[in-house]
């Protein structure tokens, strides 16, 4: 099950002259849980609308499966994305229709279903996220944890085979975050989904990480790949091994760590 | 991805109570999904059918079309007390089963819409009323008390925001106030001169502008103009700061969102109305005499002698004030729907349509007060 199914090939990101990110590499392959982590201002959420359609790169390129994202010209392109859903950092339900209104939306939008049928997927939707029965309520009425998980409902409501997350439990306390990290695993089990989040909660990424990468500001680069677990025990980056023991590692390593901890920053 | 998909079928056996279902072909959201109601009518009518189960060997792919179907036909053998058996079912659908079944619906989440008596609507219209008057007076009285404070010289609030708003609610207005009360003045003297061209009055084209522009039109022109700019601008200012929070921070920094925020947009609409009405007056009575010299054979020099002969200090006074209070109603609905506002981008549209329909409605019941008294006491 490991054929690719994404792949970014030296690519440079950039607002104007000013660089985020360059000479990035990696590769996605299908049914992988992988995470883009990195500290604040690295570039994470960049690469994430790049990835999306929502930003060009300035160089490289962006490959689904073979096809190329941005060469192509927009037809191809959507009808790419719309084998993708995307769940924003705070759901970005639309605010003026009810759920039921939110999923139906791609759904009335991208295919031609009827009324019946759609009504059926919505409910099916909202019950997988466990919101059976929430249809008729309007974002602003319900907490931020279930505009999240409606918001996932409404990116899974064309059964898309690559799922985007932009720091899913941004805002949850740590148990609905758990539920959460467990639906994204088992929606990855069961539908056998690519998942691509970008997050710096350390406990996901330990938890349903598969594959990583990892981003720097200082170098504008990546710096790290792999399973966030085997990069914890064998990176030897000390900013790697920072971020992902909350820079707790210094004080069991040795003095001169710490100093090139320091100089790093 | 152009994938051959395969039509998908349903296969129903029965042996002896119990229902095979044989599933063929791809389950897909493109395809052609057959209609279950015979199956659902078939688990109604049998008393005889105890047992649903699943033969998934020619199944291809999968996705909500299925799951959807499944779910009908689980919940129809729950209502009927027929055992649906899942366990043949690929490990992806069970797994999924189990993730829509963990959580139960939540039956009073649902939103039944009652039948309301007309006895009810026209009640909880009252209390409508009575609340939006409460609200409107809580914040006149709030208002009140943050210029009392500014009074005291104890309001606090950044100077340069008030030059901003100034800046924003004057200078930046001009361009269209020119333009809509030179035309205004335009109007007014070609609907009046064809009526008194037929005495051959067209010298009193240059009264009825002047008294028309300065007493009345000039000051409710850039009124309206300014609910439509201004009041709007207010309103979704304030709004978006509530949908963000920013008032809420504001308020933990111990500012008071009446002062810092409210206030120097009232004060700045208070000093700049009266401004800009004096200068839509003026356009207003340049429209009136481009028509009156060019179409009517009056010379520049007698109409403006004409204009300063009719006009008063005190018809300029009275629209002046006119002005001023409409700046001050214009303030106060902007900045009041504003601050109610909900948190939600849809709220923010309310906020900026309610600030305005306000804002009209104000200034034209505060204009045909203010008329009726001045008329009253022969001003």
């Amino acid at each position: 099950m490991s054929s690719v199914c994404l792949s970014i090939k030296n690519m440079t990101m950039a607002y104007g002259d000013f660089v985020i990110q360059r000479d990035l590499d990696f590769t996605i392959n299908r049914s992988d849980i992988f995470i883009i982590m990195g500290g604040s201002g690295c570039g994470k959420s960049t690469l994430l609308m790049h990835l999306i359609g929502l930003q060009s790169p300035v160089k490289g390129q962006v490959f689904y499966g073979t096809e190329s994202l941005w060469e192509a010209d927009i037809n191809v392109r959507q009808r790419i994305l719309r084998r993708t859903g995307v769940l924003f950092q705070s759901g970005a339900l639309l605010s003026s229709m009810t759920l039921a209104e939110n999923i139906a939306l791609p759904l009335s939008q991208h295919t031609k279903l009827g009324a019946m049928r759609i009504r059926n997927i919505v409910s099916y939707k909202l019950a997988l996220v466990g919101l059976a029965g929430f249809e008729d309520y309007y974002p602003s009425e319900i907490s931020g944890g279930m505009q999240k998980r409606a918001g996932l409902a409404r990116a899974m409501a064309l059964d898309p085979e690559i799922l985007y997350f932009d720091e899913p439990s941004a805002g949850l306390d740590p148990i609905s975050a758990k539920l959460l990290d467990d639906l994204i695993r088992s929606l990855r089990d069961n539908l056998g989904s690519t998942i691509v989040m970008v997050t710096h909660e350390l406990a996901s990424i330990f938890a349903i990480g598969t594959n990583s990468v990892f981003l720097d500001a200082e170098t504008k680069t990546m710096i790290a790949g792999g399973s966030p677990k085997l990069l914890l025990a064998e990176s030897t980056d000390p900013k790697v091994i920072r971020f992902l023991t909350r820079g707790e590692m210094e004080k069991h390593n040795s003095h001169n760590t710490t100093i090139q901890g320091h100089n790093a920053l | 991805m152009n994938v051959n998909y395969l039509p998908c079928e349903i296969k129903i056996t029965q042996q002896a109570s119990t229902l095979v279902l044989a599933l063929l072909g791809d389950w897909v959201l493109d395809a052609n999904a057959p209609s279950l109601q015979p199956l659902l009518d078939q688990m109604l009518k049998g008393s005889s059918i105890q047992r649903v189960i699943f033969s998934t060997k020619n199944l291809g792919h999968w996705d909500s079309l299925l799951m959807t179907d499944l779910i009908r036909v689980i919940d129809q053998g729950h209502h009927q007390g027929i055992e649906v058996d899942t366990s043949t079912l690929p490990e992806g659908i069970q797994g999924l089963l189990k993730l829509v079944y963990t959580v139960p619906e939540r039956l009073d989440a649902k939103r039944i819409d009652a039948k309301r008596h007309w006895l009810e609507w026209i009640g909880d219209g009252a209390l409508a009323v009575i609340k939006e008057a409460t609200t409107l007076c809580t914040f006149v009285g709030e208002t009140a008390l943050s210029l009392w404070a500014l009074l005291l010289g104890k309001a606090r609030f950044r100077r340069i925001d008030l030059w901003i708003n100034i800046q924003d609610c004057g200078p930046s207005a001009v361009p269209i106030i020119t333009l809509i009360s030179f035309l205004i003045g335009l109007i007014l003297a070609f609907v009046g001169a064809l009526q008194l061209a037929l005495f051959g009055a067209q010298i009193y084209i240059a009264d009825m502008v002047g008294l028309g522009m300065t007493r009345e039109m000039g000051g409710f022109m850039a009124a309206i103009i300014m609910s439509g700019r201004t009041g709007a601008a207010f309103a979704a200012q304030l709004g978006t700061m509530q949908v963000n929070s920013e008032i809420d921070a504001l308020k933990t920094m111990g500012f008071k969102p009446m002062e810092f925020l409210v206030l120097p947009r009232i004060l700045a609409l208070i000093l700049i109305m009266p401004m800009l009405c004096l200068y839509a007056d003026l356009m207003g009575i340049i429209g009136g005499s481009l028509v009156t010299v060019g179409f009517f054979d009056v010379s520049f020099l007698e109409y403006f002698n004409r204009t300063a002969d009719a006009v008063h200090l005190k018809d300029l006074m009275v629209g002046v004030t006119k002005c001023s209070v409409f700046g001050i109603l214009i303030a106060l609905s902007g900045c009041m729907r504003g601050m109610q506002c909900g948190r939600s981008a849809s709220a923010v549209g309310k906020a900026a349509t309610s600030a305005v329909v306000t804002c009209i409605v104000f200034i034209v019941i505060a204009d045909s007060t203010m008329t009726l008294i001045c008329n009253r006491i022969g001003i």
